[in-house]
């Protein structure tokens, strides 16, 4: 091993390390900005050694050169201008495109290496070769079809025909069971159909899955892309490509599980597809009675003289982009002395984590976001509970067992002394069950579009004050 | 003994996987969205294979892949670290200073934080 190499390899445990940091440093808020600057300056470094190496080996074409700078170029330009234009609202689906790139120019590296080694590859080679192809096959299309779901494009509703899951155990057969026999006889035509048959599953995954689901889709994409690029690390023999791949593989998997966990389901039951949980057990039943409605100068009285308000949004709030009235109605309640704080549960919004982003977009201080543990004993505290567009993590139904969502983790907004929610209709969530909450004595109902309702109270409390 | 390279390979695989779930099983769910954003931007590092493709690509299929290849890195990298840093931004302890390029919601919150500060105390 040359001294060349020696510090090469030393360059890319330097990088790794940087990512490492990087991600360490969003432990927190105030930190997390210096961890992407870490970790852009450990890909600087990572991308300056692959140049050396590159140059030092003499072995490229100058056409390889110019294909090279050319799709850096292209592709960088494209994604420096999707970042730069992309609504926090729309994150979801950007993160899903970065999901389908990575993956697809992982599967690219194995498929190119496979075609150009040929016969002469080990078998050990082989399995993680075949294990990249089929890994960021499907990441690459299944991620794409998620980003349509998520962008409208393709229909969100969970998309299923009768035969589905045969067709999707068949791919699943065809690409696993083809690619074993390629470690023991490689041929490239047969390589086409695993890719052909990995792409299709991708595809055949992601369509019977639900848009509320996305969030666990996501995570799971991800972590997918991860453990592809990890593969590819084997396929060249790049560790920098192997530990970056491995940290992806594992915040992909703890974001899944910690999504999967706070809509109540397990991994297999979203990505088998279909509707609800499945329980077949009869509901116990809950409290009924009659819904109270209210206008909005109702609603200024209860919040106007309230000492503690905890706003509880929904992704009916991001979908009727109304994050800056809410901002807007907190900052007038802060201003009289009310204390006002967000309770944000772990699903609200299409991925993890995503309604944070948007309310901190419309300038609410981080401190003021609080997650769904740190908020629940405060509610028996709370004056008014403001639950805007949040449906399914305020049923109280959730802690008796015999219902769709039973077991999951809720916000207690029953607890809280008085309960105001904006909601346009009756309608179900997600679940499809009623919500106890709604009948709740202590309940008022405000039945308008999240944007026009947060405007007219902001109003409302306005008047009201002076 | 000299070990096999694959078997170093599967060490380090899996003790990244266990330093992965120390480091970000400490994230803060605030930080959920930026921190698939980050880990986003940490797998374009298959740039790095991407761009090894162009010098052993001799033909024109392999000249497209390597092309279509470092597209997709690219694309990956520079987008994922641009907009987690644009997200992070935003993560604010207090309400900014709006600037003028704000959107009229946001300087109407910031403008009644700041009076907020002058009552409170």
């Amino acid at each position: 091993m040359s001294v060349f190499d020696w510090v090469i390899q030393l360059i890319y445990v330097l990088a790794a390390s940087c990512f490492v940091l990087g991600l360490h440093l969003m432990n927190n808020p105030a930190t997390a900005r210096r961890g992407n600057q870490v970790s852009t300056s450990g890909m600087a470094t990572a991308v300056a050694a692959t140049l050396a190496i590159i140059v030092h080996g003499h072995g490229i074409t100058t056409t390889g050169w110019i294909v090279m700078i050319a799709g850096a170029l292209v592709g960088g330009g494209a994604g420096m201008y999707a970042a730069r234009t992309v609504q926090m609202t729309a994150m979801p689906q950007l993160v899903s495109m970065f999901n389908a790139v990575g993956g697809g120019a992982a599967a690219l590296v194995a498929i190119h290496d496979y075609m150009h080694a040929g016969a002469t590859v080990s078998a050990s080679t082989s399995v993680t070769t075949l294990l990249d192809v089929i890994i960021g096959s499907v990441t690459f299309s299944g991620s794409i079809i998620a980003a349509g779901k998520l962008q409208g494009v393709i229909n969100s509703a969970p998309v299923t025909f009768p035969g589905a899951r045969l067709i999707n155990m068949t791919l699943a057969v065809v690409a696993i069971g083809l690619g074993a026999y390629l470690i023991a006889s490689p041929s490239a035509a047969l390589l086409t159909i695993v890719i052909v048959a990995a792409l299709a599953f991708g595809v055949s995954m992601v369509m019977p899955i639900g848009g509320a689901d996305m969030p666990v889709v996501i995570s799971l994409l991800n972590a997918f892309t991860g453990t592809a690029v990890a593969m590819a690390g084997f396929v060249i023999g790049n560790w920098a490509l192997i530990i970056a791949g491995a940290l992806v593989g594992a915040s992909g998997g703890i974001l899944t599980k910690l999504m999967a966990d706070a809509m109540n389901r397990s991994i297999r039951n979203i990505i088998v597809g279909g509707f609800g949980t499945g329980d077949s057990v009869a509901a116990i039943a809950g409290p009924t009675g009659s819904v109270r409605s209210i206008d909005a100068d109702d609603a200024a009285i209860q919040l106007a003289y309230a000492s503690k308000v905890i706003i509880v949004p929904g992704y009916g709030l991001a979908a009727a982009q109304a994050q800056h009235e809410v901002a807007a109605l907190a900052e007038l309640l802060e201003s009289r002395g009310i204390d006002v704080s967000y309770a944000i549960h772990p699903v609200a919004g299409r991925m993890p984590g995503h309604m944070n982003v948007l309310l901190a977009e419309a300038n609410v201080p981080y401190p003021l976001l609080k997650e769904m543990d740190e908020i629940n004993p405060e509610f028996a505290r709370t004056d008014v509970a403001l639950v805007i567009g949040a449906n399914d993590v305020t049923n109280p139904a959730a802690r008796r067992p015999g219902t769709a969502i039973s077991g999951m983790p809720i916000l207690d907004v029953d607890q809280a002394k008085s309960i105001i929610v904006i909601k346009r209709s009756m309608g179900h969530g997600y679940a499809g069950i009623d919500n106890e909450l709604y009948v709740d004595p202590k309940t008022s109902m405000y039945f308008a579009d999240a944007k026009k309702a947060l405007t007219e109270m902001t109003a409302a409390v306005k008047t009201l004050v002076g | 003994m000299q070990y096999p390279a694959l078997l170093v390979d599967v060490t380090i695989f899996v003790l990244a996987l266990w330093v992965g779930f120390e480091v970000i099983s400490k994230v803060p769910a605030t930080l959920h969205t930026p921190l698939m954003s980050a880990a986003n931007s940490i797998h374009g590092i298959v740039l790095a294979g991407a761009m090894l493709i162009a010098v052993t690509a001799n033909n024109a299929v392999g000249y497209v892949i390597a092309f279509i290849a470092a597209a997709f890195a690219a694309a990956n990298v520079v987008g994922g670290y641009v907009v987690t840093g644009r997200m992070l931004k935003m993560f604010k302890r207090r309400p900014a200073i709006p600037s003028p390029g704000d959107a009229p919601a946001a300087v109407n919150a910031a403008a009644n934080g700041s009076s907020r500060k002058g009552t409170a105390t």
